[in-house]
């Protein structure tokens, strides 16, 4: 055995390890190249340029369906974080008391269901709805985002909440703040890098649904992703390629952020 | 004792606290009844789980008493919330607000009761004075060392005036050097300020030296309440002998009570001189209590015989292990000389004598 | 009794009233918008299909026979559904293949990224949580491009001569498969990697002085302390691949149907929503099974360490 023996060391971990982060990226990295491809195909180079860029900016329907997504994206991830919110402090920090069990099961109980399932109960219940009521807007997958959103945003304010002292509290209702002064003052401050984690991680995860936004979505009310979905399924454009490296961007920027947020410790 | 007033800041009557319900009851405290002086040092002692903190709690408004009252100069303050006592706590973490400067720390208190902000920035630089921390009123928290945290902890929960402050083990977290200059340091404060200090701590060397009184804690009861030097030279009972300082227990058969003294007639037929408590009747089987500095060792007949153990040297002085006669253990403390050894070996035979204020009865 | 003890129950219940209020949103949201439809779903698995979809409300076990039988049209008769059948096993089989395969990947490289430096463990980890909040269909489109006749994977064989023609993954299982455990890796990853950062590797050296040999020591100490970990990625990998949608829409090209591609047919050309109802009932039910196997496991393994 070498005179150095290593504690850590197991054979062909590092390897494997080595093939994952590269094979990770690899996919990744071919699909952000084509996008810069001046060729229509996406199998051969054609050499550098941004037409596709420009034909994605110039398609409405891409465009509509951007905007779309954020607005559902945006209005889904401040609702679900402030409910999350709300529902972290209600949750965390306590003796056990009855119905707690309870609501952590409610709260986490759409990541235990597959999409699917739900994309079709969605459609099941809001298809009533909407022969009730008349009203066909994007109220129905805005509610649907917000409600899965929920145990995402909840994750990092939880787990935020759970790592802050209680005594800090204690001190300020020690040294005369009010109930409310001391969650003003004290608890929403500490706690805003978690809120801030949520509210991203939702929005993220929002902006990414596919399945169930396929089934709650009514004719013209595309997302991003369900667009993309159609144009895939009807056949490979360089444009898609272009359309996906800036939703990339955007993803990195938003993780990026999140991850330094979330890291932040003061 | 110094020319203390004799009103009362704190009045603790008959307090239980029982925590969970059903089989799973725990009594942290059980009727627990004591006075705390105005403008006191006072001290609650006792090891974990015995119920100090809990008191504490319960006179900071954390936590509320199963039974009984807690007066605050005559006022029952057990049903208010923290935020409408006026007594301020120093937390065994310190719980400095992190996202706040120290400054900002001092003054929460004086902003909470809604004083205007040119008082609170003269009170703060007042505090920061008190406490030698005028050079870091602009760091954060979490800028400072750990011993300047505490400086900042204590100026906050004195900037608000208190009533009475409550100390939760404050110095646990500091090292040896440090804490000795804070025991000194919070002695000063107390001084200058003129506040009732409620101090909980597990260490009896800093209880005995800080306090004007103490009160033994064991198992949710207070045991005894006295000055340091009634604690260490009086203790009450055997746990309090027990827990401060070092202790030897002796049987003897108690005799001609009177006058806060009595006849102790030890299992080898000796008897001697012993303080006792009032009202304490004459019985057979009684603990006789001897610290091992009021013991000393002889070459010749003591009033106890028996054979050296073993030596353990300590610098200032050595403690000689001895087995007496009749099975039982005792401990020498002999101050140490430069030149001399103890003058004893294992083995040697030897006899102890216990002078005439050396020994106390135990009340159980 | 004390008054403050009356104070102090009334704080308790007031405590516990605010506690129900402040959840209460996010409860209702997930009522309406996720748990409470399941119910829906449920009922609907016993009616009778509608002639241009959705249902008429007469009860019918009809859907639930045809989950895994099929009645014959001539002479009534039932029998197993081989299409269906094909569609679950494929489902299961892959979900687990799935699973399984991340974990081999995976375990090696929480490990790798656990025994890194503190400093750049933080890289490692932000490196596996890029791909994880990366949109799923882009990677699935990512990986379409790769494996497709024209993609680089033939592209660069066939250039080195080492095939003539280009093989075919794209469109079958193995591209489903390919593309799942591409997606699904950073799951598995994730909470491995969780457990095995808090390993103390003094045991390791403890079991190295005990005569422990390298394997021993990955099987007999970190193995089983990390081992949380590794049913929480299972679980985590095997739920959204039992009822993954878009890998097998987009890299199964629509032919190699899963369990999910099954029930969006129902809703769609199918028009039987009873029939849809009762397979996604059926998907829940695996599913429930598998977190229930895992909430055993997990109380058998609860050993605290570290």
């Amino acid at each position: 055995m070498a005179s150095n023996f290593s504690i850590k060391h197991q054979p062909g971990f590092t390897t494997i390890a080595a093939t994952c982060f590269v094979v990770l990226y690899l996919p990744i990295i071919v699909l952000v190249l084509y996008a810069f491809n001046a060729a229509s195909s996406t199998s051969e180079w054609g050499g550098f340029s941004l037409r596709w860029f420009q034909s994605a900016y110039q398609n409405t329907q891409v465009i509509d369906a951007t905007l779309r997504s954020f607005q559902i994206g945006a209005i889904a991830a401040v609702l679900s974080t402030i409910f999350a919110t709300m529902a972290a402090l209600a949750t965390t920090r306590t003796a056990p008391y009855p119905g707690l069990t309870f609501k952590y099961a409610a709260i986490n109980q759409p990541l235990m269901v597959p999409e699917i399932v739900t994309g079709v109960a969605l459609l099941i219940f809001f298809s009533r709805i909407k022969i009730f009521t008349g009203y066909s807007g994007l109220g129905y997958l805005i509610a649907a985002h917000t409600a899965f959103c929920i145990p995402f945003a909840y994750l990092p304010i939880r787990a935020r909440l759970e790592n802050m002292d209680l005594t800090l509290e204690r001190a300020a209702a020690d040294l005369y703040a009010t109930p409310w002064k001391t969650f003003r003052r004290i608890t929403l401050p500490l706690l805003w890098p978690g809120i801030l984690a949520g509210l991203m991680l939702a929005f993220v995860i929002s902006l990414d649904d596919v399945v169930i936004t396929e089934f709650v979505k009514s004719g013209g009310q595309d997302t991003l992703p369900t667009y993309m979905l159609g144009q895939i399924r009807r056949g490979v454009t360089p444009e898609i390629n272009a359309i996906s490296t800036a939703f990339l961007l955007l993803s990195v920027a938003i993780v990026t952020l999140f991850f330094f947020v979330s890291r932040k410790r003061d | 004792m110094p020319d203390k007033p004799d009103r009362n800041a704190i009045e603790v009557v008959n307090v239980s606290k029982i925590f969970g319900s059903g089989e799973g009851q725990v009594a942290a405290l059980d009727k627990v009844s004591v006075s705390i002086r105005e403008n006191e040092f006072f001290t609650l002692l006792g090891p974990s789980g015995c119920g100090k903190t809990t008191l504490l709690r319960l006179i900071a408004g954390f936590d509320f008493p199963t039974a009984g009252e807690i007066l605050l100069y005559g006022q029952d303050i057990a049903p208010l919330p923290p935020f409408k006592r006026p007594v301020n706590t120093v937390f065994q973490s310190y719980a400095l607000f992190p996202h706040m400067t120290v400054a900002d720390n001092i003054g929460f208190g004086l902003e909470m009761l809604g004083k205007p902000k040119g008082e609170i920035k003269a009170r703060v630089a007042e505090m920061l004075k008190l406490v030698k921390m005028e050079a870091l009123a602009g760091r954060r928290t979490a800028q400072i060392s750990g011993g300047q945290q505490q400086r900042v902890a204590l100026a906050r929960a004195l900037a608000p005036q208190p009533k009475v402050l409550l100390l939760d083990e404050p110095l646990s977290a500091l090292d040896y050097k440090l804490r000795k200059e804070m025991q000194i340091e919070l002695k000063r404060l107390q001084h200058e300020t003129g506040i009732t200090f409620i101090f909980v701590t597990h260490d009896q060397e800093e209880a005995l030296t800080m306090s004007d009184r103490i009160a033994v804690m064991s198992s949710g009861k207070i045991l005894q309440v006295g000055s340091p030097w009634d604690i260490y030279d009086k203790p009450a009972e055997r746990f309090v002998a027990d827990f401060i300082g070092e202790t030897n227990f002796l049987t003897a058969a108690i005799s001609g009570t009177g006058n806060g003294k009595a006849r102790a007639t030890l299992k080898s037929g000796t008897t001697i001189e012993a303080t006792v408590a009032e009202g304490f009747q004459p019985k057979d089987n009684a603990t006789v209590v001897v610290r091992p500095e009021h013991a000393k060792l002889t070459k010749d007949k003591g009033d106890l015989s028996g054979t050296v153990e073993n030596i353990v040297y300590f610098g200032t002085d050595t403690h000689i292990h001895v087995q007496l006669d009749g099975g039982e253990a005792f401990t020498v403390r002999q101050q140490n000389t430069r030149s001399a050894g103890c003058g004893f070996e294992r083995g040697d035979k030897v006899g102890i004598l216990i002078g005439n204020d050396a020994a106390q009865v135990l009340r159980d | 009794m004390a008054a403050a003890e009356e104070v102090a129950k009334a704080a308790e219940r007031r405590d516990v009233r605010d506690r129900w209020l402040l959840s209460a949103p996010a409860l209702l949201v997930i009522l309406l918008a996720a748990t409470g439809p399941l119910l829906i779903v449920l009922v609907y698995s016993f009616l009778t299909p509608g002639a241009y979809g959705d249902v008429k409300w007469q009860f019918s076990p009809d859907a639930w026979i045809s989950v895994f039988m099929e009645r014959d049209i001539f002479d009534d008769t039932l029998s197993l559904a081989a299409a269906h059948v094909t569609i679950f096993w494929r489902s299961i089989k892959l979900a687990v293949v799935t699973t399984l395969a991340t974990l081999a990947l995976g375990f090696p490289t929480a490990y790798f990224m656990a025994t890194r430096s503190e400093k750049t463990r933080d890289l490692w980890l932000f490196l596996i949580t890029i791909p994880f909040w990366t949109n799923l269909l882009i990677r699935t489109f990512a990986v379409l491009q790769i494996i497709r006749n024209e993609g680089i994977i033939n592209t660069i064989l066939l250039k080195l001569g080492i095939i003539s023609a280009p093989i075919q993954i794209l469109y079958t299982d193995t591209a489903i498969l390919i593309g799942m455990a591409y997606v699904y890796l950073p799951l598995m990853v994730l909470p491995i990697y969780a457990s095995m950062e808090k390993l103390d590797f003094r045991l390791v050296e403890a079991g190295y002085d005990l005569y422990a040999t390298r394997f021993k020591v990955l099987r007999k100490i970190i193995f089983p302390l990390v081992k949380p970990g590794v049913i929480a990625g299972s679980i985590l990998v095997f739920i959204p691949a039992l009822g993954a949608y878009v890998t097998p829409v987009v890299l199964g090209g629509g032919k190699n149907m899963m369990l999910s591609n099954l029930i969006e047919l129902q809703f769609g050309q199918g028009r039987n929503w009873p029939l849809g109802s009762a397979l996604s009932i059926t998907v829940m039910v695996i599913v429930m099974l598998a977190l229930l196997a895992y909430v055993r496991n997990a109380g058998k393994s609860g050993v605290r360490h570290g």
